[in-house]
């Protein structure tokens, strides 16, 4: 038996590194870390990793975590675009790490490929790409949303019409991911602000002709936090993983406060 | 063992937001919509200013003050003035309020920046707004 001088694999591995993928290129993937117990300020981490084109930027975390770095601190749950719990800025921009495959970060003419990932801006963060989401909720939860209704409730189901059910369609999609209202500047520079994601479950509800907390919840996104801190920037649609049309949502809440009329 | 029940991690009540609650103000719809409005009036009022002081007649070398006495002696152009100054000033101010208020970061400089632009603001309209209501050709004389 040779004796092969092999370095350990690092803390919470998940064993030797792998031989890379046929097709494969190595590509640099330089993570902004933090770890409160050792770190003073954010720093870079650069690793360089073998990435198939259909690779989502998730495996390349994966191959970080499992391989190479065990203590790349990141959220992800079911790794398909549905929880929203892996946003981060890849590349300057929110996305979903699960939602974005490697061949549309691929820099062209054979120059070696850069992919950036940080944690979304605007949250605290607690440890490399985790951020304390409770500030993003706490602004959900002030919206109130959730359905309202008074009187007697309905033996059966409460009827809508298909045209009165489109009217919200667009914003029911929302996952709560928070890459549009991480990608907001005012919410980077004023916390207080509502932030698109709440303005658009409040658009859900304001918006659903079976409930009637409407004008409760116009009054809230009526007031210096609200609706009137949005400067149409449209990052927040152009963040959304889902498509959904924030700015557009933000807009028609400012029109039914401005007419009062849903 | 005794098994103990964790109870349901900490959650607010859903009706009780730590927020404080909405005021039923519209201070910021008016500030918005007059945003709106006051840009527009100013398209007119700015351009059309610009386009009799620089390019009429000769421009801007013919403005001296006979030129400025001339045309405030007459309400209209007073008024032009006037609603030129109070509308540039109250959308300026809102705007830098804005920008204030997106960029403070903390409470007191926040306060004390939008105390200096609240002064400010006064100042410049109440001094324009008494040249164009007291101005006397004969000053010069």
């Amino acid at each position: 038996m040779t004796a092969t001088v092999e370095t350990a694999p690092p803390a919470g591995s998940r064993g030797p590194v792998p031989p890379a993928p046929e097709g494969s290129t190595t590509v640099t993937v330089k993570i902004r870390r933090f770890n409160p117990e050792v770190d003073s300020e954010p720093r870079w981490d650069s690793f360089e990793v073998p990435a198939l084109p259909t690779d989502r930027v998730l495996n390349l975390l994966h191959y970080v975590k499992w391989y190479l770095d065990g203590t790349l601190t990141f959220r992800r749950s079911c790794a398909h675009g549905i929880c929203g719990s892996d946003a981060m800025r890849i590349n300057g921009v929110n996305r979903l790490a699960c939602k974005v495959l490697v061949k549309d970060l691929m820099s062209g003419g054979g120059k070696a490929t850069t992919i950036t990932v940080e944690p979304i801006k605007g949250l605290p963060v607690h440890k490399d790409l985790l951020v304390d989401m409770e500030p993003f909720f706490e602004a959900f939860r002030a919206v109130k949303p959730y359905l309202m209704t008074s009187g007697n409730e309905p033996t059966r189901e409460r009827i809508q019409s298909q045209a009165d059910r489109a009217r919200f369609d667009d914003t029911t999609k929302c996952i709560l991911c928070a890459c549009c209202t991480t990608s907001c500047p005012v919410y980077w520079s004023e916390g207080s602000y509502f932030g698109p994601a709440a303005i658009v479950n409040a658009h859900r509800f304001i918006f659903d002709s079976r409930d009637e907390g409407a004008e409760e919840r116009l009054d809230i996104l009526n007031d210096v936090d609200g609706v009137w801190r949005c400067r149409t920037t449209f990052n927040c649609t152009d963040a959304c993983p889902r498509g959904i049309q924030v700015t557009k949502a933000i807009q028609e809440v400012k029109r039914a406060l401005l007419f009062r009329r849903v | 063992m005794t098994a103990t029940v964790d109870s349901a991690p900490e959650l607010a009540a859903p009706r009780s937001p730590r927020r404080r609650p909405a005021r039923r103000n519209n201070v910021e719809l008016y500030a918005w919509l007059f945003m709106r409005l006051s840009g527009l009036a100013l398209l007119v009022l700015v351009l059309g200013h610009l386009f009799i002081m620089n390019i009429l007649d000769g421009g801007v070398h013919r403005i001296n003050f006979a030129f400025v006495a001339g045309r405030w002696s007459s309400p209209f152009w007073q008024f032009w003035d006037l609603a030129m100054l109070w509308l540039a000033q109250l959308h300026g101010a809102n705007g830098l309020r804005t920008v204030i208020n997106d960029y403070a970061r903390k409470d007191a400089t926040r306060f004390w920046l939008k105390m200096l632009l609240y002064t400010a603001t006064v100042l410049i309209v109440a001094l324009g707004s008494f040249v164009i209501f007291t101005f006397s050709p004969d000053v010069g004389s």
